[in-house]
């Protein structure tokens, strides 16, 4: 099968395997975002657990803990966020983007000593007889353990914001803390686990670009991943499964205008480039066109701090 | 090497013929300056600069002082890097970017009394700036005559950052070179759009050996494109670009192209020290050693190693020049005449492809 020069079966195999570190950061983000905080601070967080899965990879020699690893790291800097924000009641946009320049420093100082090192491989899940079936086996059996473990993270979250108590107490501390606090529910609480929840998806999703996707650790890895990922949380209206369509479609652009400038194909580069901000921008116009902020789907109280003052 | 000695000498005749007047336009200690585009820790391109800067302080000790400054965006920032660079006593600033050529000249303007170093651009509006560069072409050449040598499916690929004519001249010497020993080789050039994004680089890399690439050249910083290539498992051979990137010589680095600013700094700033210093423009290449062949390994057959560093002598020793005519470019129109070799200007210029790459330069 061919398309114009390019085989969509690899094409659609690769775009699942580089949008796993925007899906999985996305995926946090949406959790802290539904609880009602606004953590600009993933680009910091993805690239600390870049470092930290990447560091500790390389010393237990285990791609497995690496991504442990890269989870912890980005839990615990997030935990900074939170308590700042949290128990201080900084600004969260402040404190957010403070957080990604804090990472990008503190990991640049960390790494120093670890560039040109080799992590430890990660290869594909499945026998390599399943991979090489036509069609199915690039796509659904080729990948690595961390492109089945985000998605499978896109259905738990997904079922756990829409059908558990605990998805509805984080939804309610996100739309009305003042209301879930009157109920009992310790907001701040809540939303500090919420936080240390994001900070570890983050981390992991660095985690995959240092280990899996690029395997070596460089100064800024990230490259802005965070960023797209913070996006993605508002391309897909705070929903999970969008989350994983946005990352999809964003992973999948990205690897396609590279693939068609190998197949020589004629669009400008420029175009492709710019194609996921343009539809994020118009889902964002479509959606809110004349219905208000709940259309959309952002957490009424996204952004604001709580202070138990009654 | 003898460049520098020669300059030296130069030096102590002037001091001679001038008795000490020469000596006081020295300088005692000078503080050297260098405003980097990316991370030190970036294997490549930045990498080489502070090499080079660590060799000045190597060469110099206590005579000399040394201040950087990491990933310093091109654009206002810059200016503002280095104004403060100057104010802070910089003696000379070497700024390690092409984007930094409008703030460089800016700044300069402000600071007469300070040097200002370009690496890679053309503009010296003001006489205490000057500009380097090397001849990374030459490289380019070596690389290409094994690439088009080892190339099983006689695609190969080349990972470009910005269609700016440095980037370009690599293209065009690379697939030339590849053409000469290979006839059937196609190029496919991918534009990445940055000089810095290990992900993309790879994503890049990626996408050149989905489409059956296997030799692929990359013209930015990072050792991405050869962690891409590597886990082909030997399927699939790449350079080191900008710096050694020796730890992949086990892998799919075949060779490499380095960047050795360190002889230049050097001599740059024991000039401003004797008080011999004066504007100019360089652009060496392989003979004046600042564009230095990595090691070719054993991944290649002796006979393409033989031919490759052959090649490499011939530019060193001034008897071949990369870009030889008869070439046309790739709209069929005449460049290069029979015997022509290519003026310095047409290359600092070139935004065009030699016949037969495919695609077109983006606008």
């Amino acid at each position: 099968m061919d398309w114009g020069g390019i085989d969509p079966v690899i094409l659609v195999a690769t775009l699942m395997a580089s949008a796993v570190p925007i899906l999985l950061a996305a995926l946090g983000e949406t959790v802290v975002e539904r609880a009602g905080v606004l953590n600009l601070g993933v680009e910091g967080l993805m690239v600390i657990g870049a470092l930290g899965g990447f560091v500790t990879a390389v010393h237990t020699g285990s791609p497995v803990l690496g991504f442990v690893g890269g989870a912890v790291s980005g839990a615990l800097l997030s935990l900074i966020f939170a308590a700042l924000t949290q128990v201080f009641l900084a600004n969260q946009v402040a404190t957010g983007l403070a957080l990604t320049l804090f990472g990008l420093g503190v990991s640049s100082l960390g790494g120093q000593g670890y560039n040109g090192i080799k992590p430890p491989a990660t290869g594909p899940l499945l026998p390599e007889a399943l991979g090489d079936l036509p069609v199915v086996g690039p796509i659904l059996f080729g990948h690595d353990w961390v492109v089945y473990f985000s998605i499978l993270a896109t259905a738990v979250t997904w079922w756990v914001l829409k059908a558990t108590r605990a998805g509805l107490i984080i939804r309610a501390v996100g739309e009305s803390h003042e209301a879930a606090h009157a109920l009992g529910y310790k907001v701040n609480r809540i939303r500090l686990l919420c936080i240390a929840f994001g900070g570890a998806m983050a981390g992991m999703g660095g985690a995959y670009i240092s280990l899996a996707r690029v395997p070596q650790w460089v100064d800024g890895i990230t490259a802005g991943a965070g960023w797209i990922a913070l996006a993605i949380v508002v391309f897909a209206s705070w929903r999970p499964w969008r989350v994983l369509l946005g990352a999809y479609l964003f992973g999948g652009i990205s690897v396609l205008q590279l693939n068609l400038q190998v197949a020589g194909s004629g669009i400008p580069v420029e175009y492709l480039s710019m194609a996921p901000y343009l539809i994020t921008i118009l889902v964002l116009v479509l959606m809110s066109s004349g219905r208000g902020r709940a259309a959309v789907g952002a957490p009424a109280a996204l952004g604001q701090n709580f202070h138990a003052s009654r | 090497m003898k460049r520098r000695t020669l300059l030296a000498t130069a030096a102590l005749g002037l001091g001679l013929a001038m008795g000490g007047s020469a000596f006081a336009q020295g300088m005692e200690k000078v503080k050297a300056c260098f405003v980097y585009v990316g991370p030190i820790g970036d294997g490549g391109w930045t990498f080489q600069h502070h090499q080079g800067a660590l060799d000045v302080q190597k060469a110099f000790g206590d005579k000399v002082e040394l201040q950087w400054q990491e990933n310093v965006p091109e654009g206002a920032d810059a200016e503002r890097v280095l104004t403060q660079m100057a104010l802070g006593g910089c003696n000379i600033i070497f700024t390690t970017s092409f984007g930094y050529m409008d703030a460089t000249n800016a700044v300069a303007a402000k600071f007469p009394d300070v040097k200002f170093e370009h690496a890679t651009g053309f503009k010296r509006d003001h006489a205490n700036v000057s500009t380097y560069n090397a001849r990374f072409y030459e490289g380019r050449a070596v690389q290409g005559t094994i690439a088009g040598r080892m190339t099983k499916s006689n695609k190969i690929g080349y990972i470009g950052s910005f269609p700016i004519p440095e980037v370009i001249m690599g293209i065009n010497s690379y697939y030339l070179h590849a053409k000469k020993v290979n006839p059937d080789v196609q190029l496919s050039v991918v534009w990445a759009f940055t000089w810095f994004d290990p992900a993309k680089e790879a994503d890049a890399a990626k996408a050149l050996i989905d489409q059956g690439v296997d030799v692929i050249a990359s013209h930015t910083d990072s050792t991405a494109p050869l962690a891409e290539a590597a886990k082909t498992e030997g399927k699939v051979i790449g350079f080191g670009q900008a710096s050694d990137m020796a730890e992949y010589k086990d892998g799919p680095r075949v060779s490499s192209i380095i960047d050795n600013w360190g002889p230049y700094y050097v001599e740059r700033v024991g000039a401003l020290l004797d008080g011999s210093y004066a504007q100019k423009d360089t652009w060496a290449g392989i003979a004046g050693g600042e564009v230095l062949i990595g090691e070719i390994t054993a991944a290649v057959p002796a006979e393409v190693k033989a031919e490759a560093e052959a090649l490499r002598d011939a530019i060193a020793a001034g008897t071949y020049h990369p870009f030889t005519g008869p070439i046309k470019k790739q709209d069929g129109s005449d460049w290069l005449a029979e015997g022509a070799t290519a003026p310095d200007g047409d290359l600092l210029g070139m935004m065009f492809y030699v016949e037969g790459v495919v695609g077109d330069i983006p606008q």
